[in-house]
């Protein structure tokens, strides 16, 4: 446990000095500020519109969850293939710590990062609140900020495996992307198609998209919670076996 | 302490060792010397725990590479060929995250200790990213130094640095060496001959010759190799060196040198100095001289591709 955060710390501050991290940053939350404004602005002009519904959450985290989709891949891309360029992954290796703490580690020092890209954002249920009457649902806004961290931890656990899969940081930024866009937008897609039920309750299963959008309007199952965290344990799994298998090679 | 037996790795279907065995002792300096691609990083990769041999094994202060990784990587300090250093860290934060890793009770102490042994005391706050190279080592060895390992590894370790920094590096080399296991890989001969008890010289990635610098020099040469200088010409003292019982091969060389050999079980060097003093020679210089390890290499290396052929 005290390697895990020993790795982990050093990777949150890590993230300070990055440029790509403050970029990550400025784009995620410039692009849910405007969306914000936007909405709002709309809202106030269009009041005939909004007559029953009122903007909720939604208006903050289903932006969040789309500028992730990008933002992730390019903060976990150096994770493990930066260390292995720099050769400092031949320390790390060396050093009395197991595979699978360091991949912990790095994957946690990545999520606290996010975390408080994520704690910025508190800041526009706050506005809602005094903007709406009688005030946003407080239930739904938790189950939201729920789906957003767990879609945080899988997509970060997505791009540790691909940061270990690859020595080349674009060739992870591509894979991430690529194995993100699959369960957040191509998984669902054959449902349309295949008339077989058996396999497309598979597949709504693993659609991340579904379920976050489940508990974004406020209702969740045991299952959205298990799943995500299921995917993530499997991701980091893979990448501490990648790191094992880079030993064997 | 190390003790590594049939060591083999393949790479794919290359096989980059073939059958290590050799073992390093506590208070000892082993040299591991080889052209570039004999095999050296490899096996000190298998030492260090950072791969597990093909085939084979090895017990690194008292423990087994394989099955007690963890300890072992506890107990050994290792330097790679490419310093690994966070440039994005000063040298403080560095040596203080290592100790950290490495769960050292007194982390703090212990950096400013391995700081001290390398000199980098009044560094300790600068950026890594604005190190030169010799500094980047000697953080490197720093890092090596920090839990004062049982066993110290080091992986051509005075790449790159100027004279005298090599100079200082050998010192500290050699102080840590009394007391500890200390393996280091170099294809500086000159330097295996100045540091180490003992040398390890591999080729293709066997074991081609074993055995102290000194030693592995006589056992090749087979005879002894004296040049003696004179004042004045030495013309006519050439015959009557040649005369004495047990001088073999003795030549005129270009720079006015007399040089001759002896088997080593007949010294005739007070002889030789006595008949040159009563032919009425001043006698300027009389030394023996060594093969150096650069001729040995050369022997060896050349010998083994006659026997592959």
């Amino acid at each position: 446990m005290r390697n895990i955060w020993t790795i982990a710390r050093r990777e949150y501050k890590l993230y300070f000095t990055s440029p790509i991290a403050y970029i990550a940053a400025l784009l995620t939350l410039l692009t849910v500020g405007i969306y914000f404004v936007v909405i709002i602005y709309y809202t106030v002009n269009n009041s005939y519109y909004s007559n029953n519904t009122a903007p909720g959450i939604d208006i903050v985290i289903g932006p969040l969850a789309t500028v992730f989709l990008f933002a992730v891949p390019a903060l976990t891309m150096r994770l493990l293939a930066d260390e292995q360029r720099m050769g400092t992954l031949e320390l790390l290796l060396t050093t009395p710590i197991k595979d699978g703490e360091l991949v912990i580690g790095k994957w946690l020092g990545a999520f606290l990062f996010m975390l408080t890209i994520i704690a910025v954002t508190l800041v526009y249920p706050i506005v809602l609140n005094k903007l709406t009457t009688p005030g946003i649902d407080q239930g739904v806004m938790v189950s939201g900020y729920i789906a957003i961290i767990l879609l945080t931890a899988v997509f970060l656990a997505i791009g540790t495996a691909m940061s270990s899969f690859f020595n080349n940081q674009f060739a992870a930024f591509f894979a991430t992307l690529a194995v993100l866009i699959v369960f957040w937008w191509l998984i669902r897609l054959p449902t349309y198609i295949v008339q077989n039920d058996s396999i497309n309750n598979i597949l709504n299963y693993l659609d991340l998209n579904g379920r976050f959008n489940t508990m974004l309007a406020g209702t969740m199952s045991l299952s959205d919670i298990i799943y995500p965290i299921s995917l993530t344990a499997l991701g980091l799994f893979l990448s501490a076996a990648a790191v094992e298998i880079r030993r064997w090679r | 302490m190390i003790r590594a037996t049939g060591l083999t790795k393949d790479y794919g279907s290359r096989r980059a060792i073939e059958n290590l065995t050799f073992e390093a002792k506590q208070g000892e300096v082993v040299g591991f010397l080889g052209p570039n691609g004999a095999g050296k990083t490899t096996t000190m990769r298998i030492l260090t725990g950072y791969m597990p041999p093909t085939y084979g094994t090895a017990q690194v202060a008292g423990f087994d590479i394989i099955s007690e990784s963890l300890e072992v990587r506890r107990r050994v300090g290792y330097l790679p060929e490419t310093v690994p250093l966070y440039p994005d860290m000063t040298v403080y934060e560095y040596l203080k995250f290592m100790a950290d890793l490495r769960h050292l009770p007194n982390g703090d102490d212990m950096v400013d200790a391995a700081l001290d042994l390398v000199q980098m005391g009044k560094r300790a706050d600068g950026y890594i990213s604005n190190l030169s190279k010799g500094m980047r080592q000697r953080v490197g060895l720093a890092q090596a130094l920090l839990h004062r390992p049982e066993v110290l590894i080091l992986d051509e370790p005075t790449i790159g640095l100027d004279p005298a920094q090599v100079v200082e590096f050998r010192n500290t080399v050699r102080d840590v060496g009394k007391e500890r296991t200390v393996l280091l890989s170099t294809h500086i001969l000159s330097e295996a001959q100045q540091l180490c008890d003992r040398v390890l010289i591999i080729n293709k990635g066997r074991i081609v010759a074993e055995d102290t610098p000194e030693n592995l020099q006589s056992r090749l040469v087979g005879a002894e190799h004296v040049v003696l200088r004179v004042k004045g010409e030495a013309d006519d003292l050439l015959p009557i060196i040649a005369r004495i019982d047990g001088v073999q091969n003795a030549t005129l060389q270009p720079d006015g040198t007399l040089e001759f050999q002896f088997a080593p079980t007949a010294d005739v060097r007070p002889a030789v100095a006595r008949a040159t003093i009563e032919a009425g020679y001043d006698l300027l210089e009389f030394h023996p001289v060594g093969l150096s390890l650069e001729e040995i290499f050369l022997q060896l290396t050349q010998d083994n591709a006659r026997k592959e052929r």
